[in-house]
Formats: structure tokens, C-alpha cells, sequence
């Protein structure tokens, strides 16, 4: 059998799982904007109903959820600079498995200092003597 | 090749330059092109938009913990942010319907399952952006 290939644009390894990775973010942040369309509505309501609602978005397991959101949304919005990259750059298709560790780089590069914004008051409260 | 019964057509892959010919409704426009442009336009527009969203809402001056009524009520007294959160609304959600509906097309097999879920997401899409407008429009930070 021959060797596996190094994989085309859309078939195999790098170039299939970044596209797969920007199909689950994509579908997880939409349905979570339907739920923050509606939640946001609440201002309408009165004062007190929102801010109960983003009480619940304070708190430790939901706040690890809007890292795990943060998170997609990053990465849909680096892939997404790869795809038009690779659509509108003359050596783009050619360099598209470099890029998609290019920005799995950046990724971590903001993903960690933003994990620390975010989560330092969860922590804190949570393990810290301070409240 | 022979016509076969609905639902199961043969799969034909045209050339990816060869010129579409006009067959049966729905191809008379350049409809899926237009949609292409407008992911990458869109976004483009939605990287500084979403991303500038996350950071101040959920990373500078302590986040998420900061923010309730007032907080909305503060940034919402300036056109600026309710021009931003407008645009961010419409852009996102028109985005997202688009992409929902290429994944809908993609997977969704038999004409009528693919019919039912795009009516759904299209009402989803219009009650999202009939009610995200209006807040954002009629805002009232007095409010009881």
C-alpha cells in the first residue's frame, strides 16, 4: 500500500481536522448567540431579571464554559483568516498546513494570558483565602 | 445518465471551471457566490467586532464579574457601542444562518428534512434579529 499522503487542502490531516474544528465552532458559538441574543433581551424586562441572569454567568462552571467559548470563537476567527489566506493568496493552498500550526501558535499565545483574565476571580474565590 | 427517483440523484461533479449552465430553478443566479464573498467579508468585519467584544467583556477590568445593568446601561449611552453591538447582531447572525445552512445542505439528506431545518434556522434568524434590534433600539436605561 502506498504511503499516506501528506494530506490535500480538504482530505486528510491538517488541512481536513482545521476544517472540521471550524465546522463544531461554528455551530457551537451560533447557538450559543441565539441563547446571548436572548439573555441581553432581558434589559428590556427590568434591571433586576438581567442581572440575575449574568449572576449565572459569574459563577465557576459556567465561567470555565466562556473560556471553552472564548476558545472557539479565537480559533474560528484565526481559521478563518487561514481560509481567506489560502483563498487569496497566491502561495496560500500551498502553505496551508503551515499555517494551520501557525495560528494553533497564536492560539496558545492568547489563550493563556486570556485564561488568566479570566478565570484569576474564579480561582481566587474558589482556592484563595481573599475573596 | 438516467434520471433517477427523488432523494436519490446521481452525484455529478462538474469541472471546477466549466461554465453552470441554467438548469431547473435556483441556479439562475449567482446566489452561492455572493454568500462565499460575504463569509470572508463578513468575517473579517467580525474578528475585530467579536474579538473586541471578548476582550473588554470578558478580559480587561476584571470581566464578566463587572458587568450588569448598569454596566450595559453605561456603554449603551454611547452611539458608538450601540452602533457596535448593531452591527456586531447583524453580521454574526447573518454569518452564522449562512454557515448553519451549508452545514444543513451538507448532511441533511432527504429534501424535506433539509426544507424543515432551513425553515426553522431562518425563523430562528428573523426572531433574533427582529428581537436584538428592537433592544438595542429601544433601549431604556430608567427602567424598573
Amino acid at each position: 500500500m502506498a504511503k499516506a499522503p501528506a494530506g490535500t487542502l480538504y482530505r486528510g490531516r491538517e488541512g481536513m481536522w482545521s476544517w472540521v474544528a471550524h465546522r463544531v465552532t461554528g455551530v457551537l458559538i451560533f447557538f450559543f448567540l441565539f441563547a446571548h441574543v436572548l439573555d441581553t433581551a432581558l434589559v428590556r424586562v427590568s434591571p433586576d431579571s438581567y442581572d440575575r441572569v449574568i449572576n449565572t454567568y459569574k459563577t465557576p462552571i459556567v465561567n470555565l464554559m466562556e473560556l471553552g467559548l472564548t476558545g472557539a470563537v479565537l480559533y474560528h476567527a484565526l481559521n478563518g483568516l487561514r481560509i481567506m489566506a489560502i483563498d487569496f493568496w497566491e502561495k496560500g493552498p500551498r502553505y496551508q498546513r503551515q499555517m494551520t500550526w501557525a495560528i494553533l501558535a497564536v492560539f496558545v499565545v492568547v489563550m493563556v494570558p486570556g485564561a488568566y483574565f479570566m478565570l484569576e476571580h474564579t480561582v481566587r474565590t474558589m482556592f484563595g483565602s481573599a475573596t | 445518465m438516467t434520471a433517477t427517483a427523488e432523494g436519490a440523484a446521481p452525484v455529478v461533479i462538474e469541472a471546477p471551471r466549466a461554465r453552470r449552465t441554467r438548469h431547473g430553478k435556483g441556479s439562475r443566479t449567482n446566489f452561492e457566490m455572493y454568500s462565499w464573498i460575504f463569509m470572508r467579508m463578513s468575517g473579517l468585519l467580525l474578528i475585530v467586532l467579536v474579538l473586541g467584544h471578548l476582550l473588554i467583556m470578558n478580559v480587561l477590568d476584571s470581566g464578566v464579574q463587572r458587568i450588569n445593568f448598569g454596566f450595559v446601561a453605561g456603554r449603551w449611552a454611547s452611539p458608538f457601542w450601540r452602533t457596535w453591538d448593531l452591527m456586531q447582531l447583524w453580521l454574526a447572525e447573518l454569518h452564522g444562518t449562512n454557515g448553519l445552512r451549508t452545514v444543513i445542505n451538507d448532511y441533511a439528506v432527504r429534501d424535506s428534512t433539509r426544507f424543515w431545518l432551513k425553515m426553522l434556522l431562518y425563523t430562528s434568524a428573523f426572531l433574533v434579529l427582529v428581537l436584538g434590534t428592537l433592544v438595542i433600539f429601544t433601549f431604556d436605561p430608567t427602567i424598573k
